[in-house]
């Protein structure tokens, strides 16, 4: 990249010679370096869990949220750098309030996904503007069912059934292909509690324990159904999950 | 007399109306006169007021014909923006509350009672009205324009859960037919639009082929 | 757009189809605003409305340089709402019909609305500004949802929400046609025991709390027997004997009200709607049976 960059990269309004925009490229870069986000449709539902690093003792529980409610039926989590990932919740808040003035019905998965997609790629056209540092993952629940899309910072967006992002999407997406997801007929075979389960699982599976000693988990879930709704994962869930899937891989260990 | 002539000169068009929707299950039917008055002057014996907003969403008009022909239009509009977002076709709901929002919001400038029907594949046949105010109010069948006050007692009688579509036919030819042998405003044909899950179907009756009631 | 207490500019909503950010820098646009000024309520006008063809004594043309009547009067209306608060949560019921004028258009309608799992509001009045009132209640408390710091909008806000909402219309002289009636469980500071509360906003904004409630018809006929029914420490199952009975006086006294009510509760354990039924109603007294005779005084 160095060689051919040079030169091409300071603005997101000149493409480099074969055709590249390295601002943006970069902008995906801030993303890689962020905490691992798993995202995982489920038969009722969506759940999203990020991995946050404890920075300090001192650090109230908590703190420094990662996962969002946008709307009753709409979650999403940030992935790269959190500030610039509220400003993407605010837009998306404000498109799911204005839908549902206008067409009093909640705003579409797809359509939810399209506008904040619009949205980031119009920061990557402007001189005036830098590109989002963050990638969002997007959990909807409606009457098309549980959805869960992924919003680059491109302004790319894609629609899927189990995804990772951030330091470990690598091994992340590995073990989520592990996972018996779909039946023959591509409805989903894991509930949102077993989903909170398994995402606890990989995030301790894939964390890298020489970079980052202390983190906590943090998940939130979107239901269908009467009770349905945007909900935190309580924080009791999460650490009990938390602890069984650190003890489950621990006596994984012991077998090997 | 008035320095602007008979009052038939001067009066705006309205359509003094009888209109009807009915929803059975997988559908509805939707039902209109074809009179447009000026007045006591019969300025249109064959309008049209059941205006499809959709393939499979229609609405009948009462009131002012310019004020519910541009309330319409702009419904269309908007339905056919939402159409291309969406990918797919749009609920009558939300039809009816785009209606709604219009009616609301300008109910000082407005003259419009309008009835919303359709399929769509979340909840199947579905009859909205939104009468002078602007209230949305979902029923089994409404009626609807100034022939609707004679047909009241007819319809809360004859109106029956889970009729048929030949079924629904029949109770709006009826009920139209009542509604305009008494409303000097209402008059003409009686056009049927039935609407179910494969798209829209026109039927119509001459003025002269309508079902008789008692005539004293 | 976001902020505003009422969304009565409906040219800006016209221009909701485009994403929000185009939005604020149209609406920003000064010429949008004189145009709100001068032409209508909404900006957006349908029709001319003026000379001749005037349709509504109360909508004057602008154009002449008189002030601008948004005053409507109201169209489909709901009668009374009868609320009692007894010790251990609220009672607010209703009747299920919309007139029209004298004639009863719509039987099955439901004049309460669940706002929150603590939280009913009620209404009489103008049937169309109640539905628009509702879904101003509830984006509030969907943007409150969103929060999701674990308090909810608590009847007290939303008594004052509505109260700020109706006086703000009252002062552009386009008022709200309606009586409100909020009635909920308020949780109290530091693990405090919840507390019945009970409230009532007009359609020019006066706002009070009371023991007792009621709108419409029912502030001559119902009051008088809430007052005389209540007692600090009556229960809710008691509380509902009494509005239903209330009910049923109004259903006789009321030209517009029917037989068919709703009467919904709030409890520590939240918010029962309660099903629409059927009041049972009594017709044997002697004047009905005999009716008139010949040889009586003249009767009515």
């Amino acid at each position: 990249m160095a060689s051919i960059g040079t030169g091409y990269d300071l603005s997101s309004t000149t493409f480099s010679p074969d055709g590249r925009v390295f601002q943006v490229e970069y902008a995906a870069k801030a993303v890689e370096n962020s905490g691992t986000c798993v995202g995982l449709r489920c038969t009722d539902g969506v759940v999203l869990a990020v991995e946050k690093a404890v920075i300090s003792k001192m650090l109230v529980q908590g703190t420094l949220r990662r996962s969002h409610i946008v709307a009753r039926h709409a979650t999403l989590t940030v992935c790269g750098l959190i500030s610039d990932g509220r400003v993407i919740v605010d837009h998306a808040r404000a498109e799911a309030e204005q839908y549902k003035d206008f067409y009093g019905r909640p705003i579409p998965g797809h359509v939810l996904a399209d506008r904040i997609a619009h949205f980031v790629h119009v920061y990557t056209l402007h001189w005036h503007v830098r590109p989002f540092g963050c990638a969002v993952l997007l959990g909807v629940a409606d009457v098309d069912g549980p959805q869960l899309y992924l919003i680059e910072p491109s302004g790319l967006s894609y629609r899927y059934y189990a995804c990772a992002f951030g330091k470990a999407k690598a091994a992340a997406r590995t073990e989520l292909e592990k996972l018996k997801l779909n039946g023959s007929d591509g409805k989903a075979l894991i509930s949102c509690d077993e989903g909170v389960k398994e995402l606890a699982k990989i995030l301790v599976k894939v964390h890298d324990e020489s970079k980052d000693k202390d983190t906590e988990l943090e998940m939130i879930t979107v239901t269908d159904g009467k009770d349905g709704g945007a909900k935190l994962v309580p924080r009791k869930v999460v650490e009990e999950a938390h602890a069984a899937a650190k003890a489950f891989l621990e006596a994984d260990d012991m077998e090997d | 007399m008035d320095p602007y002539g008979q009052e038939w000169m001067n009066a705006e068009h309205s359509m003094g109306t009888s209109i009807m929707a009915v929803a059975f299950d997988g559908g509805v039917v939707m039902g209109a006169d074809s009179r447009t008055t000026t007045g006591a002057y019969i300025a249109n014996r064959v309008s049209d007021k059941i205006t499809p907003m959709t393939d499979k969403i229609y609405c009948c008009r009462s009131g002012s014909a310019a004020d519910t022909q541009i309330i319409s239009d702009y419904v269309r509009y908007y339905l056919s923006m939402h159409d291309i977002e969406l990918g797919e076709d749009p609920d009558v709901d939300t039809a009816a509350k785009l209606f709604r929002e219009l009616c609301y919001h300008n109910k000082g400038q407005l003259m419009a009672g309008i009835i919303v029907a359709g399929w769509d594949k979340h909840k199947g046949g579905q009859v909205f009205t939104i009468p002078l105010g602007g209230a949305l109010v979902q029923q089994p069948f409404a009626i609807g324009g100034s022939g609707s006050s004679y047909i009241y007692g007819y319809c809360d009688s004859n109106f029956k859960e889970g009729m048929t579509k030949e079924e629904c036919m029949e109770f709006v030819k009826n009920a139209l037919s009542l509604a305009m042998a008494r409303d000097g405003s209402s008059g003409g044909v009686v056009r049927l639009v039935v609407i179910d899950k494969d798209g829209s179907e026109r039927k119509f009756f001459p003025g002269n082929k309508l079902p008789e009631f008692w005539m004293g | 757009m976001l902020g505003e207490l009422e969304g009565t500019v409906v040219f800006r909503e016209l221009l909701a189809l485009f994403p929000t950010s185009w939005l604020e820098r149209i609406s920003s646009h000064p010429s949008s605003e004189a145009a709100e000024k001068t032409v209508t309520m909404s900006g957006f006008k349908l029709t001319s409305g003026s000379g001749r063809f005037e349709r509504d004594a109360n909508v004057q043309s602008s154009a002449s340089g008189e002030p601008i009547r948004h005053t409507q009067r109201p169209m489909v209306t709901g009668s009374s709402v009868i609320a009692m608060r007894c010790v251990d949560g609220v009672v607010i019921g209703a009747d299920t019909l919309a007139s029209y004028g004298s004639m009863a258009r719509f039987r099955k309608i439901s004049r309460l609305h669940k706002a929150t799992d603590m939280c009913v509001v009620g209404a009489g009045g103008d049937l169309s500004d109640f539905q628009q009132l509702t879904t101003m209640v509830d984006k509030e408390t969907n943007r409150d949802y969103c929060f999701n710091d674990g308090h909810g909008l608590s009847p007290k806000a939303i008594h004052q929400y509505v109260a700020r909402v109706m006086y703000n219309r009252r002062n552009k002289m386009d008022p709200l046609w309606n009586y409100v009636v909020i009635a909920g469980m308020q949780n109290g500071d530091d693990g405090e025991e919840a507390k019945p509360v009970l409230g009532l906003v007009d359609l020019v904004g006066t706002h009070f709390e009371s023991e007792v409630i009621a709108t419409g018809f029912g502030e001559y006929l119902g009051l008088p027997l809430l007052r005389k029914a209540y007692r600090e420490d009556i229960t809710v199952a008691e509380g509902k004997k009494v509005v239903e009975q209330i009910m049923k006086v109004l259903f006789y006294r009321d030209a517009r009200t029917i037989d068919r009510v709703q009467i919904a509760t709030v409890t520590k354990d939240g918010v029962d709607m309660g099903e629409p039924f059927k009041l049972e109603t009594e017709w044997s007294y002697k004047a009905f049976v005999d009716g008139a005779r010949a040889g009586d005084m003249s009767t009515w």
